[in-house]
């Protein structure tokens, strides 16, 4: 096995590029455990924590932000909070202080589990991540299009994930988790909202109830046909439970170690109404603000 | 491949390091420092704790060669000679210490918390040690000895 260093993005995708069988490393939550179990003996380690770029963000001219793949979670919740909820809250559920600390959210897009914490904001939120390579530059892939089976993403065998682009919350953003403690836990299932009142329009992301993180698009546009945004009336107790009903529909899970299928999709639906409730319940509060 | 790094304040080259190694067994079997514990290398349990370049991480999580040039601080390194950190201190006067596997990378982590936070609440306290784990289920004792760590760095008591 080699090690490779790269200090410099374009060594990084020079290398990429030289050795398709080298895995890139960043915080080491996912490789590390493959390596120390044995399960995993890449022909070499891309780390890419020596590349001060990626664990930066900016705002772009144009009000998006700019996030490094090498960002830990730690950093997403200290510092991207108020611009960000959505995923801010994810990233507070990811392992522990000590993994929170190494984590990012560009190795979660990288590993590509349906059970990545990132995900579900990510989806809900638009996000759309920006992939390079040595070859042909800068490739824009909307989180939607970038999950594409169980642990399996879009990028070419030479690209990396540089960062990931996202706009600002303009409206309130949930995130919900089931597992069997508040720390160190893997979702069983998962779920994302966020209202985008200038749009009029609902994000949504379901995590760890199919074999990629998805959106539930049939959810997404019952809910935002049916929302009061200009007046902010109080949610009919139907469509509350309607939007759960098409966010369970856009799962299809498995049984597995960590839960049945049918208890998922339960959970799933459940999840859906909550956050629901959480956010029409923000929303109506900034109407009732401004009015 | 040889690494370079700074253990409690010590420059360290070492050799001979196998690529996929991780800093965890570099520590132990390499540097001689046993402390920082290995149990379950996979970043569950916290017993590996130890600081890199002034953050709590899993040791076992860290490629060596990812320390490169960077500082690490152990559990060894948290006593000024042979004056115990006021931490360690109250763990051994509250009873936080059964077997003792869990207490090195314990006492990393709440060293960071009572550096970022001096007077945690005890939500605080429990949140930052989370990933900790305690098979002697001596939780109670263990948050006894950082909330009287907090009340003397804070010359409460």
């Amino acid at each position: 096995m080699d090690f490779l260093r790269p200090t410099t993005w374009a060594e990084a995708l020079a290398a990429r590029a030289d050795r398709p069988d080298a895995v890139p490393l960043q915080g080491g939550t996912d490789v590390m455990v493959e390596i120390n179990f044995d399960v995993r003996r890449p022909g070499a380690l891309l780390d890419l924590t020596s590349i001060p770029e990626l664990a930066t963000w900016e705002r772009a001219a144009d009000g998006r932000l700019r996030v490094g793949a090498g960002l830990p979670y730690a950093r997403v919740v200290a510092e991207l909070g108020d611009a960000l909820p959505g995923l801010a809250q994810a990233s507070r559920t990811v392992g522990s202080p000590q993994i929170r600390n190494r984590g990012t959210v560009g190795g979660n897009l990288g590993a590509a589990s349906p059970a990545g914490d990132a995900h579900p904001p990510l989806l809900a939120g638009d996000a759309v991540v920006e992939a390079e390579s040595a070859a042909r530059g800068t490739r824009l892939i909307p989180a939607a299009e970038f999950y594409l089976g169980v642990k399996r993403n879009a990028l070419a065998p030479d690209e990396l994930i540089r960062a990931f682009r996202m706009a600002p919350a303009t409206g309130p953003q949930y995130f919900s988790k089931v597992g069997t403690r508040n720390a160190m836990v893997i979702a069983v299932c998962s779920f994302a909202l966020a209202l985008h009142p200038a749009e009029r329009r609902v994000g949504t992301g379901v995590g760890s109830a199919a074999p990629t993180p998805r959106r539930a698009r049939a959810a997404e546009e019952f809910l935002a046909a049916e929302l009061d945004w200009t007046g902010g009336a109080a949610l009919d107790a139907r469509v509350r439970s309607r939007f759960g009903e098409l966010a369970a529909e856009a799962a299809s899970p498995i049984d597995d170690v960590r839960g049945t299928a049918a208890y998922r999709r339960h959970a799933v639906a459940v999840m859906a109404r909550r956050t629901l409730g959480w956010a029409w319940n923000d929303y109506r509060k900034q109407v009732e603000a401004c009015a | 491949m040889r690494v370079n790094l700074t253990v409690n304040g010590r420059a360290e080259a070492v050799d001979d390091v196998w690529e996929g190694e991780s800093l965890l067994y570099v520590l132990r079997e390499r540097v001689g420092l046993p402390g920082s514990k290995n149990a379950c290398e996979q970043g569950e349990c916290g017993s590996c704790t130890v600081y890199l370049d002034g953050v709590p991480v899993c040791a076992c999580l860290v490629a060596a060669g990812q320390a490169e040039g960077r500082e690490v601080r152990t559990v060894e390194g948290l006593a000024e000679g042979d004056r115990l950190d006021p931490l360690q201190e109250a763990f051994l006067e509250c009873g936080a210490v059964q077997c003792g596997f869990c207490t090195p990378g314990l006492l990393v982590q709440a060293h960071d918390l009572l550096a970022r936070v001096p007077e945690p609440g005890d939500a605080e306290i429990r949140e930052a040690l989370a990933g900790n784990l305690c098979r002697c289920t001596g939780y109670e004792k263990i948050l006894d000895a950082v909330r009287l760590a907090a009340a003397r760095k804070a010359g409460r008591r």
